[in-house]
């Protein structure tokens, strides 16, 4: 007989190993599906993508990442035939759906929207987060645990409750169709979940660092800064994705205040589905590459993510 | 390096007095030891010399510089935590060059002093090592180093041994003090262990519920012990406690426990009636059959050179360390003799030491130095 440690049960069998393992396997593809049926309609031809019966295999083309990044307008068969040879690839696929390209989209502008206001949102959500959940941690804060609870009941309501109070405010402060105003929305919905996660995370580090730099010669901020903040790098990380999940998702703020300069992705991707038609693989490309920077991020930090969403349920 | 002299020092945290009014010494170059059980106040008295707590009223020198409001930085002192509190994200080399840059020492130089440090420590193959690779004992070496590295006025040590085992920490006791004597630096130790504090110590406080309850050498602390909390915390077994009434007058030489004669040190106050305990270090028992105070063994302990057995007498249960030869069944009926000369007198309501002729060899010795 095996020994076990207190929090271990009996090792799993093998066929108990195989159900959980179908399972997890089933679990992703589920998942997986939609995403890989967006991508798949990302190379379609337009009428490739609403082919019925829908068509899993099929000639890739690159259609609707040049429909996503143009804006076209119709004409007549003799004008695009007066026109000199085809400049490139898109040129020559708009000019055999009758169209011709008649300027960039705003897909790129208002993707650079979408990144400046996600990663700055998260840039301050953190910075704040992790010095106020480092306040709340260390020191005593007069009524520490009612301001806990204030920030923390910010969360108690969907955000969109107060969509038309704020809409109301942005107007009168001009922070209307502003990439600020969108980072100062986005910062304060995501700031009370930085402050608990992040001081669930500074609690564990041992005040002991902290106070062996100061007697060692450091003030608080630096023995904060060489000595706090390199061991909570892992719950910083998994707050950053978090933070950065939300605000690079958000939909309903972005479509009420954001129209024109500022407006991000998500509410420019559905725009797309009116113009000439409906544009699937557009719509699809769009999103693909939507995709590709929270992909990307979490890749990066997948290791600290793991820790950090373990962390506390596995510790010694 | 410098002495540290605390004045009154008291800490209350809300309604909980953690310290009151603490006043003792260090002189330059000693290693000092703060004993008691956990929540006596040591640590909190360690912490407010560090720098690390603010004390409620009272005052600290560090020599002879107030140092009571300081911030910890300011203070040139040098802390080694229980749980050594290396940083892990840095390797040996940097831990203990850590203090040093903190200084804007340039960096070739902070190499020369780690090395040589690292030296002193016989830890100089670890330097590039990670520390969270590190064994205990060695992980102890790096905290002192850092300590060390900086050359600062007096290091506060805070239980460095509690994590170690058993084994270990009997090497690293030895280890320190031979530091210690090496290097002279001013040391104030916190510990519970009394074997750590008697090896190591010059000068030993004994703490209890925020209170200095004696300060003095290992030596005084246990032959002299200052109140019963004392005698009872120090030596194992503790020292031992039998009852009996009546007062006692300046000169007397002998006290009557449990219808027994007893001959003790001679008393130097008047003590107004009331009830007494009279202190036997277990090794100041000898079986006597003629003597007239008796019990009956109990239990036996055997510990190779010496036993410790365990004698019911009519005031509760005392414990004899005598040599391992001498054969005893449980049941057997012994008389006790007592060391008269090495006895310790009582007051059972305050606790506290009668006056007798064994602090009084104390104070002549002391003339004779002095």
């Amino acid at each position: 007989m095996s020994l076990t440690t207190a929090h271990s049960v009996v090792a799993p069998s093998s066929n108990s190993k195989r159900i959980a393992g179908t399972i997890i396997v089933l679990y992703a593809l589920i998942s997986i599906v939609p995403l890989l049926w967006i991508f798949a309609t990302s190379f379609k031809t337009p009428p490739d993508s609403i082919a019925y019966p829908p068509k899993i295999l099929f000639q890739p083309s690159l259609e609707g990442y040049c429909n996503l990044f143009t804006t076209r307008t119709r004409q007549t068969p003799e004008y695009i035939n007066s026109l000199g040879p085809a400049t490139g690839f898109c040129d020559e696929t708009t000019r055999k759906r009758n169209m011709v390209i008649a300027g960039p989209s705003n897909f790129l502008p208002r993707f650079v929207n979408s990144l400046i206001i996600a990663f700055g949102s998260t840039f301050c959500a953190v910075f704040l987060g992790t010095l106020s959940a480092y306040g709340f941690s260390r020191f005593k804060v007069p009524l520490a645990d009612d301001l806990l609870f204030f920030i923390l009941s910010t969360r108690f309501m969907p955000p969109i409750a107060v969509a038309i109070p704020i809409y109301l405010m942005y107007r009168e402060l001009g922070l209307s169709d502003t990439a600020l105003g969108m980072i100062l929305l986005y910062t304060a919905v995501n700031v009370s979940l930085a402050v608990w996660l992040l001081k669930g995370f500074i609690d564990e580090i041992p005040r002991e660092y902290e106070e062996a730099a100061m007697i060692d010669g450091y003030t608080r901020l630096q023995a904060f800064w060489r000595t706090v903040l390199p061991q909570a790098t892992t719950g910083i990380a998994a707050t950053a994705i978090f933070c950065l999940i939300f605000a690079w998702n958000e939909y309903a703020f972005a479509a009420l205040l954001t129209s024109g300069t500022a407006q991000t992705a998500p509410p420019f991707i559905p725009t797309i589905i009116g113009e000439g038609g409906q544009d699937w693989p557009a719509v699809a490309a769009g999103t693909t590459i939507f995709l590709v920077p929270i992909l990307v991020f979490t890749i990066l930090l997948r290791k600290q993510l793991l820790r950090g969403i373990t962390f506390g349920a596995v510790r010694k | 390096m410098a002495e540290i002299r605390v004045q009154h020092l008291r800490k209350a945290f809300g309604d909980f007095v953690a310290v009151q009014d603490s006043n003792f010494v260090v002189e330059d170059g000693e290693f000092f030891v703060m004993l008691g059980p956990s929540g006596c106040g040591k640590t909190t008295t360690l912490r407010m010399i560090a720098g690390l707590e603010l004390p409620t009223g009272g005052q600290i020198l560090l020599g002879g510089d107030d140092v009571t409001m300081l911030r910890a930085r300011e203070r040139d002192i040098a802390f080694v935590f229980q749980l050594f509190a290396l940083y892990p994200h840095m390797n040996v080399r940097k831990n203990i060059g850590f203090p040093l840059l903190a200084q804007g020492m340039p960096s070739a130089e902070i190499r020369t002093r780690v090395e040589e440090t690292a030296k002193l420590l016989r830890i100089d193959h670890l330097l590039n090592k990670s520390v969270s690779g590190l064994a205990g004992g060695d992980r102890q070496r790096v905290a002192l180093g850092r300590a060390i590295v900086r050359r600062p006025k007096c290091f506060l040590m805070d239980e460095p041994l509690g994590t170690l085992d058993t084994e270990f920490r009997d090497l690293m006791v030895h280890e320190l003090r031979e530091l210690h004597n090496r290097i002279h630096a001013t040391t104030v130790y916190v510990t519970h262990d009394q074997m750590e504090a008697m090896s190591m110590a010059d000068k030993i406080a004994v703490m209890n519920h925020g209170v200095i309850e004696q300060f003095g050498s290992p030596r005084e602390i246990y032959d002299r012990p200052a109140t019963m909390f004392v005698a009872d915390f120090i030596g194992s077994p503790p020292m031992n406690f039998l009852g009996f009434g009546g007062g006692l007058a300046k000169g007397a030489r002998e006290i009557i426990v449990q219808g027994a004669k007893v001959a003790v040190p001679e008393v130097r106050e008047d003590i107004a009636p009331g009830d007494m305990a009279l202190g036997i270090r277990p090794e100041h028992i000898r079986f006597d059959d003629a003597s007239k105070l008796r019990g009956a063994i109990y239990g036996t302990e055997y510990l190779g050179t010496t036993q410790i057995v365990a004698v019911e007498t009519a005031d509760g249960i005392i414990k004899a360390r005598v040599p391992a030869e001498i054969r005893l069944a449980t049941g057997d009926h012994v008389g006790l003799t007592l060391s008269s000369a090495r006895l310790s007198l009582f007051e059972k309501g305050s606790g506290r030491a009668v006056r007798t002729a064994i602090h009084d060899v104390a104070s002549e010795r002391r003339a004779q130095h002095g």
